[in-house]
């Protein structure tokens, strides 16, 4: 019986060691004092604190921002969720409620944009942010991560509208309820669940973005937590210790906010992909 | 004009006019951002992208070549051994024991978290000098651990590494929830024909998977050929910008200030990309027709 189980017991054991030694070592690292971050071993001889201090603290070149930083983060994500939310929202209302003409043809075009390989359409959305004057405006990379993030809420919210009986729609115009009513009290409630989905990911998507932020982003005090990160390499001899623990604390939020939202951010996900 | 009688009980004028109206009102803001921020910089990029000067300084460069190479690599090796890897790994998370359930909690974490801090990690533990993998190979084993970061095939072997410990818990939650879409009775009705349990995962489990399976592999392929962070945050492109691909090819030129060579590099790959996209854009809005 237990040798029967073996290979999965050898499988769970695989699992485990693959998604953790990344993750411990960054622990390992970020606990030790600068000079035992380098050749370390599996664990730390003298675990501190001190990188952590630092960095709330602000008290060294490269995290003398971390604040503003970290506030920059939160903010462009915020921005994101909330104007794909109503963006997304909107659209789909619009498509599958009021069924507008050329309703399909929108969704297809906006699922169009989630086939453009992301660090492809960088290039030129760098160039158009320039033209629009908005290079190192926190604008340049929300309005960049909205237009990433929508068409993947449309097409999700277009599956879960689906599931919503217009029959609702219909009995509440018989009582004399105007479209924005219907909107407001009808459609956006019985949503809810997908909408947080959505506001997840598009937060999720705007606070984890490097590659559009490295590019739009250019004053050191107002640049993301995730391009501050990168820029450690840079230095030759980047201080490795500090950058772990700056690295954890950026990673806590987001990670926090997934697993608090997960049976949303499953379920969302899953909805669209299992029927093809 | 009053003499024309509508065949259908039709609501009255005012509804159908205020119906229009916020139809047009809702799509508005969606239609504004893809005209200002999709169509116009992929227009823009296309024109900034056409001068044949471009592709000429593009195709003389000695990087370009070894970077489609790399790019191919990249593809068909993480790709496919992702996807492998997580079709096994979605019949692994179909076990219903506890330590099973929660094991796959905590396989999310890979993609929950953010990834600047993971591959980061993954750096500096790969270090050759410094990193914490060669130390221990040394005090282990006596051995002189290779060059990870600083040999191309390595290089490349651990941005894939990367990049494959990044994306696999995505792609094995849609597979598993292909599998547990499947009836419990087809795999009873294999068992009760004497199916192995290799003939029930080959005539049940992959004929059921087998279209999800394949949209995964291309929508993974599009994605992976936009990744960026993998390669740009272990390898830097290097040693030597000997392990570009096309992601971090495009923007270095782009942080060379060289546009045009920059969006010359993304419109070579069109050719590749177009089928795969029009085959997907069929998949994905044919499900829309379905129910």
């Amino acid at each position: 019986m237990t040798l029967r189980k073996l290979p999965l017991y050898a499988t769970g054991l695989a699992v485990f060691l693959w998604t953790v030694i990344p993750i411990y070592h960054l622990f390992v690292i970020a606990l030790s004092p600068a000079q035992e971050a380098v050749a370390s071993g599996l664990v730390p001889k003298h675990p501190t604190l001190q990188n952590f201090g630092l960095v709330l603290g602000a008290q060294h070149n490269l995290v003398q921002y971390f604040w503003y930083q970290l506030a920059t983060s939160a903010f462009v994500a915020v921005m994101v969720s909330a104007i794909t939310l109503a963006v997304g929202a909107c659209a789909n209302y619009a498509i599958t409620r009021i069924r507008i003409r050329g309703g399909r043809a929108i969704t297809n075009i906006a699922l169009l944009t989630y086939l453009i390989p992301a660090a492809f359409l960088a290039i030129p959305m760098y160039k158009t942010m320039g033209y629009y004057r908005l290079v190192d405006n926190p604008w340049s990379l929300i309005f960049a991560m909205v237009a990433l993030a929508s068409p993947y809420a449309i097409w999700v919210m277009n599956q879960a509208a689906r599931k919503i009986p217009r029959e609702l729609d219909e009995s509440a115009k018989i009582d004399g309820a105007t479209t924005l009513q219907i909107f407001w009290h009808v459609y956006l409630p019985l949503m809810a669940p997908t909408l947080v989905a959505i506001g997840t990911y598009a937060l999720l998507l705007a606070w984890n973005e490097y590659l559009y932020a490295f590019l739009m982003l250019a004053t050191e005090a107002r640049l993301t937590l995730s391009v501050a990160l990168g820029n450690f390499l840079v230095f030759d001899d980047a201080p490795w210790a500090l950058l772990m623990a700056t690295g954890i604390i950026y990673a806590l939020p987001p990670t926090a906010v997934y697993y608090a939202f997960r049976r949303y951010m499953v379920s969302g996900l899953t909805a669209g992909a299992v029927k093809s | 004009m009053s003499a024309v009688v509508l065949p259908a009980p039709a609501a009255t004028p005012r509804r159908i006019s205020d119906e229009a109206f916020w139809g047009a009102v809702l799509i508005t803001p969606y239609l504004a951002v893809f005209a200002l921020f999709v169509v116009f910089p992929v227009a823009y990029g296309v024109w900034l992208g056409s001068s044949p000067t471009a592709y000429r300084k593009l195709f003389q460069d000695p990087i370009f070549f070894s970077t489609i190479v790399n790019t191919i690599i990249f593809l068909l090796v993480a790709v496919n051994l992702k996807m492998l890897i997580a079709l096994g790994l979605s019949g692994f998370f179909l076990h219903e024991e506890r330590w099973v359930r929660w094991l796959s909690v905590l396989f999310l974490i890979a993609w929950a978290a953010p990834s600047i801090p993971t591959i980061l990690s993954f750096r500096w533990m790969l270090n050759p000098e410094w990193g914490m993998v060669n130390a221990l190979l040394f005090k282990w084993f006596q051995v002189e651990g290779p060059g990870w970061l600083t040999e191309r095939h390595y290089g490349l072997g651990a941005a894939i590494l990367v990049h494959i410990w990044k994306s696999l818990p995505f792609w094995t939650l849609i597979l598993l929830a292909g599998r547990m879409a499947i009836p419990k009775d087809l795999y009873e009705a294999a068992a009760v024909d004497g199916a192995t349990r290799w003939q029930s995962f080959r005539y049940v489990t992959w004929s059921s998977m087998r279209g999800l399976y394949i949209t995964c592999v291309l929508l993974s392929t599009i994605w992976s050929l936009g990744d960026f962070n993998s390669v740009y945050l272990l390898t830097g492109g290097g040693p030597i910008d000997s392990t570009h691909v096309l992601a971090t090819l495009g923007i270095r030129y782009l942080r060379q200030d060289q546009v045009d060579v920059a969006l010359a590099a993304v419109i070579v790959a069109m050719p590749a990309v177009i089928p795969i996209v029009w085959f997907m854009m069929k998949r994905l809005s044919g499900e829309h027709v379905q129910d």
